[in-house]
């Protein structure tokens, strides 16, 4: 026991760069795998709890100018979601990369006159920053969709309510609008939700480099796999892990999704 | 392919572009597409099966059975989908070995797993040893496709187990009171009012199989985005044609490649789904 508390000292961060260089090359333990594994999901919830969060904005104002009736605001809204939801997230992951790779190459320098600066694009080329933005984007698309499939079915009867009432503008918008488009889009965006935390799995293993074998879940997982040539543990340990985490956002989205639905009678919620 | 290809480096920009899109590699990453295409229309029919086997096996009445069916629906929702692929492929390749070592080799004391090795006797090895390149190939194909079939399957037993709940009770037992046994009415009224149920669920999946083709370059197969990082990253001088890091400029021939393909797909289960609701007492098919 005491030999697996001193692996989780030395690899519990391992995957933020604390603890020990080295991973395990000989006699890996089952504990190696668990606690390595477990570091790695660090990087996932990472990328899904902001991706998830920055989406939402995002989201939600692509969902209102495809919604809106001036074109200006509709056409950008459609490509937008068209290219993205069309396009399969790892021909998205290399598309960004081989572009952030580019633009250094390219020389971007900003004058202010004054002073010159260099716009700092290494980041860009790192998972951490350039996956984030790729995932972002991503979710942010298909939960405009969802979102806007919610806005088209807002029951008419509330928007006329808040019309006779004499609501306008950001007020209706505010109380009726949107949380009765949470309410309907909510049980979508929670599926959502769940797919973009398990696409977080894609980043290392498409082509964002693990810088100094920092890596997510699944590139300790097949890490092991491939040193140890047995499948059959760090990929049932790494599953394991996911349906955990799974449950916890099922969870905490259901939550929030009574609430929404609080103001419902019993039988005609969804 | 042309006459005048035997030095590019003389040509002007037309014609080298000419020799530069018909030199063999270039046809084998148009060929590529054609794997992709192949993958699609070979898994779509297996998926279907797994998935009418998972959703029926949910159903039964059996009750370990129906454990399975639970199992299987249930784990797509919990578990990554590339985490699978990597699992089933490694699983699936030792698997068969394993076996094969079994059958072939019957008197090897040796264990198979020797601390981080996985040890079989030559003849179990699978493709062969001497086999030709083309065999090691298809065989990558075969088990991306048993990978491909058992994943999606689930999503697919989703789908199906679903549609077969959303038909109405009332007409089933309207078929009971017609006196159709258990098997006829599942025939004759539950299977074909199924289909209406299960369209939106089956498109759904059908394009997150298009968006995982992708993946078939993780599990080793030599397909598009194989190609195009082959041909696209940059070549020196010493070689025929020599050219700067295109990878871009492929990756985005690739995503015109998948935007047609969905948008194609979309319109086609568009046309699908008014064909399957006509006579149904729904919004799509009242008209």
């Amino acid at each position: 026991m005491s030999a697996c508390a001193q692996v989780f000292s030395d690899y519990a961060l391992r995957s933020i760069g604390m603890g020990e260089r080295l991973l395990p090359k000989a006699d890996i333990s089952l504990c190696d795998q668990f606690v390595l594994i477990g570091s790695g999901l660090i990087w996932n919830i990472y990328f899904a709890v902001l991706a998830v969060f920055f989406g939402f904005f995002l989201a939600t104002a692509v969902a209102l100018a495809r919604s809106s009736n001036r074109r200006l605001l509709q056409w950008p809204a459609r490509a937008f979601i068209f290219v993205i939801r069309g396009s399969p997230l790892f021909i998205q992951f290399f598309i960004a990369y081989e572009t952030f790779v580019l633009i250094p190459k390219l020389g971007f320098d900003i004058n202010l006159g004054f002073t010159e600066i260099t716009v700092e694009t290494r980041w860009l080329t790192k998972a951490w920053l350039g996956a984030l933005i790729v995932l972002f984007l991503n979710t942010s698309a298909y939960t405009a969709q969802i979102f806007h499939g919610a806005l088209m079915s807002v029951p008419r009867g509330d928007i006329e309510a808040a019309d006779a009432i004499g609501m306008t503008g950001f007020r209706k918008f505010r109380r009726i609008v949107f949380p009765a488009m949470l309410r309907l889009a909510w049980p979508s965006y929670t599926n959502e939700a769940i797919f973009l935390f398990h696409a977080t799995t894609l980043v290392f293993f498409s082509s964002f480099p693990a810088w100094r074998q920092k890596g997510d879940a699944l590139y300790y997982a097949s890490y092991f796999a491939d040193k140890t040539f047995d499948p059959f543990i760090p990929y049932p340990i790494i599953a394991g892990y996911f349906v955990i985490f799974t449950l916890l956002v099922t969870l905490l989205f259901s939550r929030v999704g009574k609430r929404l639905n609080r103001h419902i009678p019993k039988e005609r919620r969804q | 392919m042309f006459e005048y290809c035997t030095d590019p480096s003389s040509l002007d920009s037309l014609q080298w572009w000419s020799c530069y899109l018909t030199t063999n590699k270039q046809i084998m990453f148009y060929q590529s597409f054609g794997t992709v295409l192949a993958l699609l229309l070979a898994t779509a029919p297996v998926i279907l099966l797994f998935g009418f086997g998972g959703a029926l096996a949910r159903r039964s009445r059996f009750l370990p059975l129906r454990l399975f069916g639970l199992g299987y629906t249930s784990m797509v929702r919990g578990i990554p989908d590339i985490i699978f692929f990597m699992f089933a492929l490694i699983a699936l390749d030792q698997g068969i070995e394993y076996v094969r070592h079994i059958v072939l080799c019957p008197d090897w004391t040796e264990p198979v797993r020797q601390g981080n090795d996985f040890v079989v006797c030559a003849a179990a090895k699978m493709p062969p040893n001497n086999a030709p390149q083309w065999v090691h190939e298809v065989y990558g194909f075969f088990l991306a496709l048993v990978g491909y079939s058992v994943v999606y399957g689930a999503f697919a037993a989703n789908t199906l187990f679903g549609a077969f709940q959303a038909v109405p009770h009332a007409q089933l037992e309207t078929a009971a009171a017609f006196g159709m046994s258990k098997r006829k009415a599942f025939w004759r009224i539950l299977l074909p009012q199924m289909w209406v149920y299960a369209l939106p669920g089956l498109s759904n999946l059908w394009m997150i199989l298009v968006k995982a083709t992708p993946l078939l370059f993780l599990l080793g197969v030599k397909d598009i985005v194989y190609w195009a990082n082959e041909l696209g990253g940059a070549k020196t001088a010493r070689f025929t044609y020599p050219h700067g890091d295109w990878r871009l400029g492929y990756f985005l021939v690739l995503l015109a490649f998948y935007l047609i393909l969905t948008w194609v797909s979309e319109r086609g289960f568009e046309r699908l789904n008014r064909y399957v609701s006509r006579g149904h007492a729904s919004r799509g098919g009242s008209t």
